[in-house]
């Protein structure tokens, strides 16, 4: 059971590590690279705090192994905006209350930037439905839906403001 | 929770991984999408000494539709089988059924082959398989052979596939007519309370065909011959719906557990059996 060699790009930046087949891709972001927008909320695959998005698909990273997203390119939290340069979901949530405690947010923002690409323009339901793997515990799911549907707004107005 | 050790094998081909199975016995398990496996290796549950992870694996990708006969890889993802439009073409009650699996994230990784293999009476594909009288592709070391699903479950998490064999491919007629599956659950992302998919054809104002099959109401799922028989011949007007409802109800065996008492399930059974066959009819 030696360590393998792992090669991840996150947030654009390519990794070298070395770590057991049974670490889950949670474990080595947070505590081998010190990536620690991406929580560990429940454990179990249901709380989707561990969101990120690997190769284009969100998926909760407590239930992935590191050595299956070898080769792979991840997008976290700190990927989609800095605190100098918030992203636009960032500024919505901040805006409209989107949060309370924060916990829930990394995974929200991270889940709901991949469903704004596959969806621009989504209605009220489809945020609900596209949001339903992650919980938010402060029951801030009115805000958090807000800020949603406001982000894609500002975005679709900003789209074709370029055009 | 972090799983007991274990060594990793991403083989690129269906030989090399029946190989790997053969080779690690028992202590080898194939790893599809994983989100029935992984959660049940960190409460190790699932001792594992060899994990055989089949991404790499083009032959089980893909969606083909030819001639009529619908052929899914079995590592298509169930958001796979949800954005394939030519699929909801040939056979929306799929599209129907993986919108109602879990959540969005396990979508993306969750796989058909995983979902009918495991044998998880709460899985949603196998009754749905049932209802489609599909036919899934097994491949050992001994070659290729073909098992309907409707004869694959034995009980639950034990199926007609060997150790060292791999589902590779299920097939089926694409169907016609009306369809539905219906699904009763907790909460969003929830296993089913009850659920249940009804494939219905129609012709002259009566029912022609109807194929009926039942999610996590016994160890198995089940497809019930009775409750079909009963529509057939009908305008699925309520006697023949109730008809087909007591049929049905006739060959399922839910346990207690905490999605509530056998009576409530059986009550809840029979409300989405008969939603199912009402919106099946009304599509044909």
């Amino acid at each position: 059971m030696s360590k393998m060699h792992i090669q991840l790009k996150v947030n654009g930046e390519d990794h070298d590590l070395l770590a057991e087949a049974r670490e889950l891709l949670i474990h080595v972001l947070r505590e081998k690279l010190g990536i620690t927008g991406p929580h560990i909320g429940c454990e179990t695959s249901h709380c989707g705090a561990c969101t990120v998005d690997l190769n284009g698909k969100s998926v909760k990273s407590c239930t992935v192994f590191a050595a299956q997203a070898n080769g792979a390119e991840i997008t976290t939290i700190e990927g989609i905006g800095t605190p100098d340069a918030l992203h636009v979901l960032q500024q919505s949530f901040r805006e409209h209350h989107g949060l309370q405690c924060g916990f829930c947010t990394p995974g929200m923002i991270t889940r709901a930037h991949r469903l704004l690409q596959e969806n621009p323009n989504p209605t009220e339901e489809e945020v609900r439905f596209g949001m339903a793997g992650n919980l938010c515990r402060c029951t801030g799911y009115q805000n958090i839906v807000k800020s949603i549907l406001a982000a894609a707004a500002e975005m679709n107005a900003a789209k074709e403001a370029a055009e | 929770m972090i799983p007991a050790a274990f060594d990793y094998h991403r083989p690129a081909d269906v030989a090399s991984a029946i190989a790997l199975l053969q080779e690690h016995g028992d202590g080898a398990r194939a790893l599809a999408g994983g989100h029935s496996l992984i959660p049940m290796m960190k409460l190790r549950m699932a001792s594992v000494d060899h994990l055989v992870d089949l991404q790499d694996i083009d032959e089980l990708k893909g969606i083909a539709i030819t001639g009529g006969k619908v052929s899914i890889g079995a590592m298509t993802t169930q958001n796979e089988l949800i954005t394939n439009d030519v699929l909801a073409q040939a056979a929306p009650i799929l599209r129907e059924a993986a919108l109602q699996i879990a959540d969005p994230q396990v979508r993306y990784v969750g796989t058909i082959g995983g979902n009918v293999a495991n044998g998880d009476p709460g899985n949603d594909m196998p009754g749905l398989m049932q209802c489609l009288n599909a036919t899934f592709t097994l491949v050992g070391p001994d070659g290729s052979r073909d098992v309907a699903a409707r004869d694959f479950y034995e009980a639950a998490y034990m199926t007609e596939r060997e150790d060292e064999e791999l589902l590779t491919r299920i097939t089926f007629v694409a169907p016609t007519g009306g369809y539905a599956y219906e699904k009763q659950k907790r909460k969003i992302g929830d296993y089913a309370t009850a659920a249940c998919a009804v494939q219905l054809s129609k012709q002259g104002g009566e029912c022609a065909t109807a194929a009926i099959a039942m999610t996590n109401l016994s160890d198995v799922p089940v497809f019930s011959e009775a409750a079909g028989a009963a529509l057939v011949g009908t305008a699925c007007d309520a006697g023949a719906v109730k008809a087909a409802v007591a049929a049905a109800l006739e060959e399922i065996d839910p346990m207690e557990d905490n999605r509530g008492p056998v009576d409530f399930k059986r009550h809840v059974a029979g409300v989405i059996i008969s939603r199912a066959i009402e919106r099946a009819w009304s599509r044909a």
